[in-house]
């Protein structure tokens, strides 16, 4: 840390001074003042705890340590139990604004699958998850598993409209609605499709999800009616505590927010990551840091609001 | 007749699927319907369109406030489907060489592909990402330790936003059996562990009870939906 400042002091520089109007305040003893603060002032330390985090990552490419908790484990365990060639499949259920947390989990789920051998098929119920389907494909096995082939390892059976009612329907006749692949390619002329009927067949539903449809109607529509389905999960911050409801009989794995990636990402790099792991597969490690940065930010400035609200002379009055 | 008609279609959808859950020789019935809602969820995709279409168009010839936005919403919507629709700049399929329109809308390098990652997904994460600056903000302005439910709530705030991060393992990380064998019965209360807990147990019991008041309410409300009972959904006379 300390190398890191003494070379990079013109950030640190930048932040001191973009700062010390606001540090003026604090000592000139202007308390009314930071109780009436300007909002734009929030925003810019909210900025810096992003940044500064981002910057320091990026550039030493330290990140912190991460323990796996229990769901990471379970999440991880479920998938490393299959067996090469076993069919899996990915849907991912979710949209640009949400890709800072699922982006990392869908490149973990794919590697780890990729690493097991696993057939991928992939699908969403989101129509810009196909565009997220193309993009963990084009990161992952294209450059890292160039001895994948398509059709044969993986397919991208792509987006169906319908949202839950599409699960009600391949859950027992995929190809009812699945007559081609993405490029158009009749699914009798897929190999990978050789046999497979429904989703039933499926060792594992991969789900990485930040809304609705997502995994709760999966868990709805295809786990719940057809108990030897399992399913895990990777959702967004905000979403996983309505989840927790169906761990572990109907849901048997969930990572949840970049904390739930991260971890995952520590389990797959312990078991596949090498000495030099690709810093595209510690995404979620190399965020926490400004997770950790901004939670304390937030929590700080809950504590100073509530010392000014409590010092506050005239709140006896109002 | 403008009414019955939907209502029969929705009791009788309705009242297929509830029976084919049960009987499972009808299972058929339902994957049937579910495919036709299929088809019609593609159809009411271009009808939003067309909705979206005729809102926007109205804003614009009536110069209604904020006009302008609706003359961006509508170039970026009739640009991007021309694009997408037209398949401008896509190469044809490796499988298909003959066949000019047979490459997917979203191939590498085509203008809907540019459009999608360097405009449609900056703007959303931008969007998505503003929300921490309103947190922090709403955090500094409203959060107040008022009474014990306020005081119960920042408690479990503080607790999950620090176990969360690395925070929470590095501040009790010294209620450790190692340190001293005492510790073995107070590891529950490290910072992450009380997370792990808070999750698993209070905020499972109140979801799971607040899932089953939902799923009661919309057991009695399709029930009145599929008997003709309640017509909201069709709209006013």
């Amino acid at each position: 840390m300390g190398a890191f400042l003494r070379q990079e002091w013109w950030i640190v520089a930048v932040f001191i001074a973009s700062l010390l109007p606001l540090v003026h305040v604090l000592f000139t003893g202007r308390v009314s003042a930071l109780r009436s603060l300007d909002r734009r002032w929030i925003f810019l330390l909210m900025f810096w705890a992003v940044l500064l985090p981002i910057y320091y990552v990026s550039s030493t490419g330290n990140v912190l340590p991460e323990v796996p908790g229990a769901l990471a484990q379970a999440t991880f365990d479920e998938i490393e139990k299959l067996s090469p060639g076993d069919p899996v499949l990915m849907a991912f259920d979710y949209d640009p604004p949400t890709t800072g947390e699922m982006a990392p989990m869908a490149t973990a789920f794919v590697r780890h699958a990729a690493e097991k051998r696993l057939r991928m098929y992939f699908m969403t119920l989101w129509p810009p998850g196909a565009q997220m389907i193309d993009d963990t494909i084009a990161r992952v096995l294209k450059p890292d598993f160039p001895q994948l082939v398509y059709g044969r390892d993986y397919v991208n059976l792509g987006y169906k409209s319908g949202q839950e009612a599409v699960i009600k329907v391949v859950v027992t006749n995929l190809r009812e609605l699945y007559t081609t692949d993405v490029l158009g390619t009749g699914v009798q002329n897929i190999p990978m499709m050789d046999g497979i009927t429904s989703i039933q067949q499926m060792k594992l539903i991969i789900n990485v999800a930040s809304g609705t449809p997502g995994t709760k109607e999966w868990v709805q529509y295809a786990v719940t009616p057809y108990p030897n389905l399992r399913i895990v999960a990777g959702v967004t911050g905000v979403s996983a505590p309505l989840y927790y409801p169906y761990i572990p009989r109907q849901l048997n794995g969930l990572l949840g927010a970049i904390k739930g990636a991260a971890e995952y990402e520590q389990l797959v790099l312990n078991r596949y990551g090498g000495p030099n792991p690709n810093p595209k597969y510690m995404e979620g490690l190399r965020r926490m840091a400004p997770q950790l940065v901004g939670h304390l930010l937030i929590i700080g400035l809950i504590i100073v609001a509530n010392v000014l609200y409590f010092t506050d002379p005239a709140r006896g009055r109002r | 007749m403008k009414r019955t008609v939907p209502l029969l279609i929705a009791a009788t959808t309705g009242f297929v699927l509830i029976v084919a859950y049960f009987v499972p020789p009808m299972q058929s019935w339902s994957e049937q319907v579910s495919v036709w809602f299929d088809i019609l969820a593609a159809v009411a995709f271009v009808l939003g369109g067309a909705n979206l279409m005729k809102i926007h168009l109205k804003h614009i010839s009536d110069r209604a406030r904020g006009w302008g936005y609706s003359a961006v919403l509508v170039v970026a919507f009739l640009g991007t489907l021309f694009v997408g629709l037209g398949k401008i700049g896509v190469n044809p399929a490796t499988q298909f060489p003959d066949f000019a329109w047979s490459g997917p809308y979203r191939q590498n390098g085509s203008p809907f592909w540019v459009l999608f990652e360097y405009v449609f997904t900056p703007l959303n994460s931008t969007m998505f990402a503003l929300v921490a600056f309103y947190i922090a903000s709403a955090a500094f302005r409203a959060f107040r330790a008022k009474n014990a439910e306020a005081i119960l709530l920042l408690g479990t705030a503080f607790i999950v936003l620090l176990g969360r991060t690395f925070a929470g393992v590095a501040l009790t990380s010294w209620i450790d059996p190692a340190v001293w064998s005492g510790f073995q019965y107070f590891t529950g209360l490290r910072i992450e562990n009380l997370t792990v807990y808070i999750m698993a147990v209070f905020n499972t019991v109140g979801n799971r009870a607040i899932m089953i008041g939902i799923a009661l309410g919309i057991v009695s409300t399709s029930l009145k939906i599929l008997l003709g009972l309640d017509r909201s959904y069709l709209g006013k006379e």
